[in-house]
């Protein structure tokens, strides 16, 4: 890597967390000086990222294929062994950053805006600074060790802003929740990243030949066994159930319709544009470790099934949420499984496409959806609107475009080829069809949700209680327009006549080839999913776009308990509540109460014995051992004081035994003389 | 010859003499003093740490004399890698908890500070057994009395309970040493290394007690359980949680952050270099230890209500993260040297790590207390974010240390536990990972109840962090990113005597 890009790399994620330890220092007043260091802080890294793509671009390529540069530098020596980090430039890494950097910066712009009189305006961009910084860390890696570490930050900057109005208990369970879902599938990470350190020698990507992710070590994987399944496999799998819990795929996605407890902005940036991305794109990255036994190992056997499953059953869900902002997230959740089902199927083109392209047209719906919020005074009850396109035009006209590329319509709008791409890789795969066909249902109910949405909060007649809807200022909606212009000029390089993005991923040199829209295999695909969009908006517009919309979906009147199923999310939170939560807690109120009455006991219970004993062998030694011993003590304390007496100190005593004594002596000197 | 190890270790001791001198009334000179000495013990042991010649490793600043020649006991000092870390650890937490102690500093509770911190000197840096066990069981007396100062009958009981369990556990150490040295005729840790070294000890041992077969297990036995107590090692814990959770909060950051450590430093000068052998053999029954250790604790810690208390058994997981390091070490004596120096470099890491983290959350609670009364409950507080900003923020800071974040300190040393431990005994340590996922549990519970919601209407008046304070858990706080960024700092002290260690 030249040095110049090789700072820019570096300063790329450094400048907004340098901007966040600086803006940590600030007090809540220094409102206006904390915004603007961290949104010039963003605006230089989003300057470099353009240009470190424009360099991934049209790096000499000498040869074809990937180019990829990296920087690696040491950060621990342990024993013989030293351990390095690094940053990676290559097409996947710089087109990621520039969307992350991008999307960023618009939505820091509009916090402006929507965070204006929050009493920790000043807290609220220290966090969102770490979240950039550590995301691009996330984004730049070239060491499966550094990715780690910036995909934990990224995952303690969501926990500060989920949990941003912390005096909400909701929002700051909301939290707990989210750190806590994303933690179990971070330990299959963290002990996947120790097995593929001790398979490979090393945690760099890229380095020289040396690398994980390089021929080498791939063979070597491939070939151990580990319970009839390849290690690379192993490993790829305890990969995926990080990436699994960051991007919200079943059964950890439930964090992360809560996430919605956050300010929107937040909910966005994080929790619908990058961060619940990582997770696709950490296996977009470690996709040679999935494929390293062929293009369909078990691992992405795996990665396909739960992509397929979770796109499906999120979307089922979104047909019965009242809340503008649930909506969005779980068809959030379903558009990721969308993305894990393309890498499953094999097509990274089309899971990254799809991602960049959900970027912009999901982060212009959240903001569209703040910018609703906010302009009817907090209200997030779809059932609580209607009406609002006359009130809040561009809010309308951008959130329209932004469903309308959701739902996928066609031509012009990004999801219509982002999703087409992966409905076509989807039907090649030689394995099954289950998720092709899995994925056409989600995508039909996609776009009726949006249509059900759409008609509850644009249309009809305004049901709110917040008087005067009105329009957002400008910092606002500036973001949306430019969200919306993007949404719209993703398609640009996506159209299979041009296939820019996928082909600058794979390395090769784009060509315009327009007879590729005439494709059978494509035309096929092309009009099926025509015909979804077309059925889901229109079924969706039947049921709700034609009548007067109360507090009783027309769909809870004609299917009362599906509806409430639903609505209850299938009851998944409640069954984790049940089956794990209640009882780890109960474990540890047990393992509490072992501790103080069992074990502790144990000792107070030796501690008793011991005082027993010693008060048993005091009362022997007192009545038993030295009973004699006294007893002959007491007597002979007793003569001795008869004894003691003759000594009583008298002189004339004394001379009188004296007397006595010379008188008896001298009788017995006579006797025996005599 | 130099003299610089008996100097560090018998200054303190020297302010503990000048404190006696001091009228009992005249407290803030005696804080001044407890600093000042402090202070100068702390420049002295970095000086030690700068001046130790990295490249070579092993031993040095060695000082070797004649004590009482006809029982081989001698005055034998000398500091390696290992020695130096613990001295700067306990060079920086002394002066910490006196400042943590701040304007409630007595005469006898500086005194005794200060006494503390010869005898833990001392420990780290004693290689004759009888010297170093002198210390050992004299840091007691100190940490009896300074728990003591708890006040309520609650801390007299824990006190009693700490000193007599811990004595105790000292007494089995001292009869498996005095069969040693039957067997052997040396109490000089270095010969009896080098003896282990060459597999004769054991066999000393069997030839000196011939009518007891099991005498190796017998003295390992004793050696373990009076180390196993300190650590703790589950189920020899229960005196803890009462110490920690009834000692004033600075003595609290004593104990954890110095006194729990001369029981893994015992493991690593003591037992790994005597019994490598034995305790490969062993692997089975101490992973089952380590992982009891960990899992039970963390579990335990779930169930706590006071905060004083789920500390004390998050220490104790952490410490069982140590343990698992060492055994994954010497279930593996031919394992590859990368591995298990990673693992070892893990274990002191973490020794210090956590002996940094740990302190700085008890001296938070003591703040904590402070303001609320005594106070301490899981539920008596709620919402203080609001109130107490900055002691929201930086108490964050701490316990996410202690949780194991990349980025702060606690990350590096658990990552290179796992990283070695991993490679050499897979099972044990993904089914350690377990803990590491329930810390994350009590932890956020802790700050979700403490700090988060409404604030509760009890402490609307609840007083944010003073200056005092603030400067008091900076340098804490600052060293937490420092080392979590820069862990190669620490590393580089240790890296050769690890090898050197390494049995």
């Amino acid at each position: 890597m030249e040095n110049i890009v090789i700072i820019a790399a570096v300063l790329v994620p450094l400048l907004p967390l340098l901007a966040a330890g600086l803006t940590a220092f600030l007090k809540r007043e220094q409102r206006g000086l904390s915004a603007s260091l961290v949104i010039g802080a963003q605006a230089i890294a989003c300057a470099i990222s353009f240009y470190l793509l424009l360099f991934a671009m049209v790096e000499d390529k000498g040869e074809p294929g990937i180019v990829r540069s990296f920087f690696n530098f040491s950060w621990l020596t342990f024993g013989h062994e030293t351990l390095q980090l690094g940053l990676l430039l290559d097409p996947l890494s710089a087109g990621m950053a520039a969307m992350v950097s991008f999307v960023s910066l618009l939505i820091f712009i509009y916090s402006l805006g929507y965070m204006h009189e929050d009493r920790n305006f000043t807290r609220f961009f220290t966090f969102l600074g770490l979240f950039s910084g550590a995301m691009l860390g996330v984004v730049l890696s070239n060491s499966l060790l550094l990715t780690f570490v910036a995909w934990e930050l990224v995952g303690l900057a969501s926990y500060l802003l989920i949990g941003f109005w912390f005096h909400k208990p909701e929002a700051a369970a909301a939290a707990k929740k989210a750190f806590i879902t994303t933690r179990v599938g971070d330990m299959g990470l963290l002990i996947g990243m120790f097995w593929l350190y001790k398979a490979s020698g090393t945690l760099l990507f890229y380095d020289h030949g040396a690398g994980c992710l390089e021929q080498t070590a791939l063979a070597s994987m491939a070939k151990i066994g580990f319970c009839g399944m390849a290690l690379s496999n192993v490993i790829a799998l305890l990969i995926f159930c990080g990436a699994a819990g960051k991007s919200g795929q079943f059964p950890l996605h439930v964090w992360l319709p809560d996430a919605m407890e956050g300010p929107t902005p937040v909910s966005a940036l994080i929790h619908a544009a990058t961060m619940v991305a990582a997770g696709v794109y950490l296996v977009a990255r470690v996709f040679p470790i999935f494929t390293a036994t062929g293009p369909h190992s078990a691992s992405l056997l795996a990665v396909a099934g739960i992509g397929a499953f979770t796109a499906l059953f999120a979307a089922l869900i979104a047909v019965a949420q009242v809340d503008i902002k649930r909506i969005l997230a779980y068809s959030t959740v379903s558009q990721l499984g969308f993305m894990m089902l393309a890498l499953g199927v094999g097509s990274v083109g089309a899971a990254m496409l799809h991602l960049l392209a959900h970027a912009f047209f999901k982060a212009l719906l959240f903001l569209g959806a703040g910018s609703v919020i906010h302009g009817i005074h907090e209200e997030q009850d779809i059932r609580n609107m209607g009406g609002l396109w006359r009130k809040m035009p561009v809010t309308f006209m951008t959130y329209t475009v932004g469903m309308l590329a959701l739902a996928g319509f066609p031509v012009l709008f990004s999801g219509f080829w982002s999703k087409d791409a992966i409905l076509h890789a989807a039907h090649l795969w030689p394995v099954s069809q289950a998720p092709f066909y899995m994925a056409v249902a989600a995508a039909f109910l996609t776009a009726f949700y949006m249509t059900r949405q759409m008609a509850y909060v644009f249309f009809g007649d305004y049901r709110g209680n917040a008087a005067h809807p009105h329009e957002s200022p400008d910092v606002m909606t500036i973001p949306l327009v430019l969200l919306a212009a993007a949404a719209l000029l993703m398609s640009l390089p996506a159209t299979p006549a041009w296939p820019w993005y996928e082909e600058f991923l794979a390395g090769k040199t784009p060509a315009l080839e327009l007879a590729a829209l005439w494709e059978p295999g494509f035309l096929h695909i092309a009009t099926t999913s025509l015909a979804i969009v077309f059925f889901g908006i229109g079924l969706g517009w039947l049921v709700y776009g034609r009548r007067a919309l109360g507090d009783v979906d027309p769909l809870q009147a004609a299917a009362a308990p599906l509806y409430r199923a639903l609505a209850n999310r299938l009851y998944v939170d409640e069954l984790y509540h049940a089956t794990l939560v209640r009882p780890l807690r109960g474990v540890g109120y047990v393992m509490a109460w072992v501790d103080r009455q069992i074990l502790a006991g144990i000792v107070r219970a030796v501690a008793w014995v011991s005082f027993l004993v010693s008060a048993i062998s005091n009362g022997m030694d007192r009545f038993l051992i030295n009973f004699g011993f006294d007893s002959s003590c007491d007597a002979l304390r007793e003569y001795g004081g008869g004894i003691a007496s003759c000594e009583g100190g008298r002189v004339q005593g004394y001379l009188r035994v004296l007397c006595i004594g010379i008188v008896a002596l001298l009788a017995l000197v006579g006797w025996l003389l005599a | 010859m130099s003299n610089s190890l008996t100097i560090l270790t018998f200054l303190p001791l020297l302010g503990a003499l000048l404190v006696v001198l001091i009228p009992a009334r005249k407290t803030v000179l005696l804080r001044a003093v407890g600093i000042v000495i402090t202070l100068a013990a702390l420049a002295f042991a970095l000086g030690l740490a700068f001046q130790y010649d990295r490249a070579a490793g092993g031993l040095q600043y060695l000082e070797q004399r004649a004590w009482i020649p006809s029982l081989h006991i001698e005055y034998y000092l000398a500091a390696d890698g290992l020695s130096l870390l613990l001295l700067v650890l306990a060079a920086l937490v002394t002066p910490f908890a006196l400042f943590a102690l701040g304007d409630r500093s007595t005469k006898l509770g500086v005194g005794l500070i200060l006494a503390l911190e010869t005898t833990l000197f001392g420990t780290f840096t004693a290689l004759n057994f009888i010297h170093w066990f002198l210390y050992y069981e004299l840091s007691l007396v100190p940490a009896f009395l300074l728990i003591r100062m708890g006040g309520s009958a609650k801390a007299t009981a824990a006190a009693t309970q700490f000193f007599i369990y811990t004595l105790f556990a000292g007494f089995a150490m001292l009869l498996g040493f005095l069969a040693i040295h039957q067997a052997t005729g040396t109490f000089n840790l270095s010969e009896l290394a080098g003896l282990a070294h060459k597999a004769k000890l054991g066999h000393a041992l069997s030839a000196a007690f011939p009518g007891l077969p099991w005498i190796n297990l017998l003295v390992f036995g004793g050696i373990f359980a009076g180390l196993a107590v300190k650590v703790p090692v589950v189920p020899f814990h229960t005196w803890l949680p009462d110490a920690y959770a009834e000692a004033p909060a600075p003595v609290s950051m004593l104990l954890t952050g110095l006194l729990s450590k001369m029981g893994v430093y015992g493991f690593l000068r003591l037992l790994i270099p005597l019994f490598p052998g034995l305790m490969q053999h062993l692997q089975l029954p101490l992973f089952g230890f380590a992982l009891v250790t960990i899992i039970y604790s963390a579990l335990a810690a779930l169930g706590q209500k006071d905060l004083k208390r789920i500390v004390a058994y998050s220490s104790i997981n952490h410490l069982g993260y140590c343990l698992l390091g060492l055994f994954a070490v010497t279930a593996t004596l031919h394992g590859p040297v990368n591995d298990r120096a990673a693992a070892m470099n893990g274990v002191l890491l973490q020794i210090f790590n956590h002996g940094l983290t740990a302190a700085a959350l008890f001296c938070f609670i003591g703040f904590i207390e402070r303001r609320s009364g005594g106070l301490r409950g899981l539920n008596d507080f709620g919402g203080l974010r609001d109130a107490a900003p900055v002691l929201a923020g930086l108490m964050g800071i701490a316990l996410f240390s202690s949780l194991g974040l990349p980025g702060l300190n606690g990350f590096a040393g658990e990552f290179l536990i796992f990283k070695g431990a991993f490679a050499l005994a897979p099972l044990p340590s993904a089914l350690a990972a377990i803990g590491l996922f329930v810390t994350a549990v009590f932890l956020l519970t802790l700050i979700e109840r403490v700090f988060t919601g409404p604030l509760d209407a009890g402490w609307l008046t609840f007083p944010d962090l003073t200056v005092g304070e603030r400067f008091t858990v900076a340098p804490a706080i600052a060293l937490m990113f420092v080392l979590g960024i820069c862990p190669q700092i620490l590393i580089a002290l240790f890296n050769q005597t690890v090898l050197h260690l390494l049995p």
